[in-house]
């Protein structure tokens, strides 16, 4: 079995996000693999244990993004792809178009990725890529099963859990609940480093940067007004919910 | 310039969301006096059309078709994809939700076009649009424009202004049949499984009641529910409460899980973690609910009250039930 795994660098969910010169400050930054990216490994790395063959993790980013690559292979991935020639860099048309340059000569049976990235929080690029391909697409997956080229994933609908069926080729992408992402191991760690990362550039993918130029564009980064301290009610507990219920109902005024 | 706008309708349970009035709203308001239409995609849904002209719309082009039953996405591609191009729609409005999130990105692929997800807010500049989007889950915000002929957009529930409905409009119904045969449609679904707790949408909930690691257990968050049961809130949870198993992951807000603006968002249990407040904190009254004082959470709060959930909040049902029996 083909797989591939797109995946994106993005900062750790912990961080504090600092706007400087009108762009988010990434110095300092710890970054990670997206999170619901690691659940579309961890789902690859499954499903190859379980059928054979390969698990290739593919990122469009900056030299940095090979750290999530290689944590991808040290949890078990074969080989990564590296793009980051910087003139194939844009929005969500760019990446989307580059990945199917990408895909136009591999032979995939699945393609999985996170449902979106927590940076930019649109959750375009994984369907655009599907449509690219002319495959089908099954979003924000929580339960994946294969017999044969038979597809039946569980799907997070607001709330509501759908079944759905389908055959390969297709592309998957991860929510929350599909796995439980395992933690590179030592041994993973020391392998990864010797496993094989390909670096293309827009020529090795025959794209170009203007062909795929963004169809969107940030006008202003900025933070939302900062909150004044709040109230700390005070009392015991029945003076201080009614003067909750109070406060609620005659100044914010929201019930 | 004038502009064409299109919404989907975003129906859900047979009704249509609010937020389709929401968007039709600001369709009217940034069309320039182009025509603004709605689609209503479904297998016979009892939708009222009439609705839709109160907040804006021109045209209702309804396709109806037993392949729309469900949201499958060839299906509702190939569908809105006819509307689209029978409207001549310059904008496409889908809710940010289960559909809307899922069918835009196909859509503007198909088309070649740039698309802006999650939008809180639309606004003309010079002609131009300009919409606002959180970034980080709404740890910081970009205003964004798109320069392709045709732009998608997919609009957070409960954040653009809905407006007053006129009673007075009407608007025309087309009605559009669209060639939806079986095997054209590469997935299908098999069975639909409701699990929402307490039937009120979170995306869309006007007030949140929200558990964390401090209910300490599934049945924990029961008076959780009874509090959102007389306040006709949906019921969330952080993510330490989802790790812990007390809860279904679809109720996660924060960064990793949903991202909620309600009315009122009342903390019960939750420490306030970055990856939670993120989720969050753009809610417009927030009400912290925790034993630890020296708790993030109550730095986003503007009501705080240190002391034990498991005390104050059956206290709370209470004292609302009264106050909104007044």
């Amino acid at each position: 079995m083909n797989i591939f795994v797109c995946l994106k660098q993005t900062f750790d969910t912990e961080e504090k996000i600092v706007v400087e010169g009108g762009k988010v400050k990434e110095d300092g930054v710890r970054f990670v693999m997206n999170p619901y990216d690691e659940y579309a490994v961890e789902e690859a790395i499954k499903l190859r244990d379980a059928n054979g063959g390969s698990v290739t993790v593919v990122t469009i980013g900056p030299e940095r993004a090979q750290e999530a690559l290689r944590t991808a292979l040290a949890m078990g991935a074969d080989e990564a792809v590296l793009i980051s020639d910087e003139s194939l860099f844009g929005d969500e048309f760019t990446a989307s178009n580059v990945l199917a340059a990408y895909f136009k000569d591999k032979s995939y049976d699945i393609i999985l990725t996170g449902n979106q990235a927590v940076d930019s929080g649109s959750g375009q690029t994984a369907i655009r890529l599907a449509e690219l391909l002319n495959i089908p697409h099954i979003g924000t997956v929580t339960g994946l099963e294969i017999n044969g080229t038979d597809v039946t994933a569980q799907r997070d609908a607001e709330g509501d859990l759908e079944v759905v069926g389908g055959k390969l080729p297709l592309l998957i992408t991860a929510q929350q609940g599909l796995n439980d992402p395992r933690y590179p191991s030592l041994i993973g760690i020391r392998k990864a480093n010797k496993k094989p990362l390909e670096t293309p550039v827009a020529g090795d993918l025959g794209v170009s940067g203007d062909a795929v130029a963004a169809k969107s564009s940030v006008l202003e980064t900025f933070l939302p007004p900062s909150k004044a301290a709040g109230r700390i009610l005070e009392g015991d507990n029945a003076a201080r919910v009614t003067e909750l219920v109070n406060l609620l109902k005659n100044d914010a005024k929201v019930l | 310039m004038s502009r064409k706008i299109l919404v989907l309708a975003d129906l859900r349970n047979g009704g249509v969301r609010n937020v389709t009035f929401e968007a039709l709203s600001a369709a009217k308001n940034i069309s320039e006096g182009g025509e603004v239409s709605v689609a209503v995609l479904s297998n016979n849904a009892a939708v009222n059309t009439g609705e839709f002209a109160h907040y804006g719309a021109d045209k209702v082009y309804v396709v109806n078709n037993a392949a729309l039953e469900n949201y499958v996405p060839d299906a509702y591609a190939a569908a809105l994809e006819a509307v689209i191009k029978e409207a001549g729609a310059n904008v496409v409005f889908l809710a940010h939700s289960a559909i809307g999130r899922d069918l835009a990105p196909k859509l503007a692929a198909r088309f070649g076009a740039g698309a802006v997800s999650d939008i809180i807010n639309v606004e003309l500049d010079g002609g131009n649009l300009v919409f606002t989007r959180p970034i980080y889950a709404g740890k910081a915000f970009t205003k964004n424009t798109v320069n392709s002929d045709l732009i998608f957009a997919t609009i957070r529930p409960n954040n653009l202004t809905k407006s007053e409905p006129d009673t007075s409009r009407s608007a025309e119904t087309v009605n559009l049949s669209v060639d939806l045969p079986a095997d054209s449609l590469r997935t299908f679904i098999k069975e639909v499984v409701k699990k929402s707790t307490g039937g009120v949408d979170l995306s869309e909930a006007k007030i949140i009641v929200s558990g964390g690691r401090g209910v300490k257990s599934a049945d924990g968050f029961k008076p959780l529910q009874e509090l959102a049961d007389v306040l006709g809130a949906a019921v969330g949870a952080s993510r330490g409460a989802c790790d812990a198993e007390y809860c279904d992951y679809a109720l996660q807000i924060g960064q990793t899980g949903k991202v909620v603006t309600p009315d009122l968002y009342i903390a019960a249990g939750i420490s306030g973690a970055i990856q939670h407040l993120a989720g969050m904190s753009n809610s417009k009254v927030i009400v912290a609910i925790n034993k630890d004082p020296e708790a993030p959470i109550f730095k986003v709060a503007d009501y705080g009250i240190v002391g034990d959930l498991f005390e104050i909040v059956p206290i709370l049902t209470e004292e609302l039930k009264k106050a909104l029996a007044e």
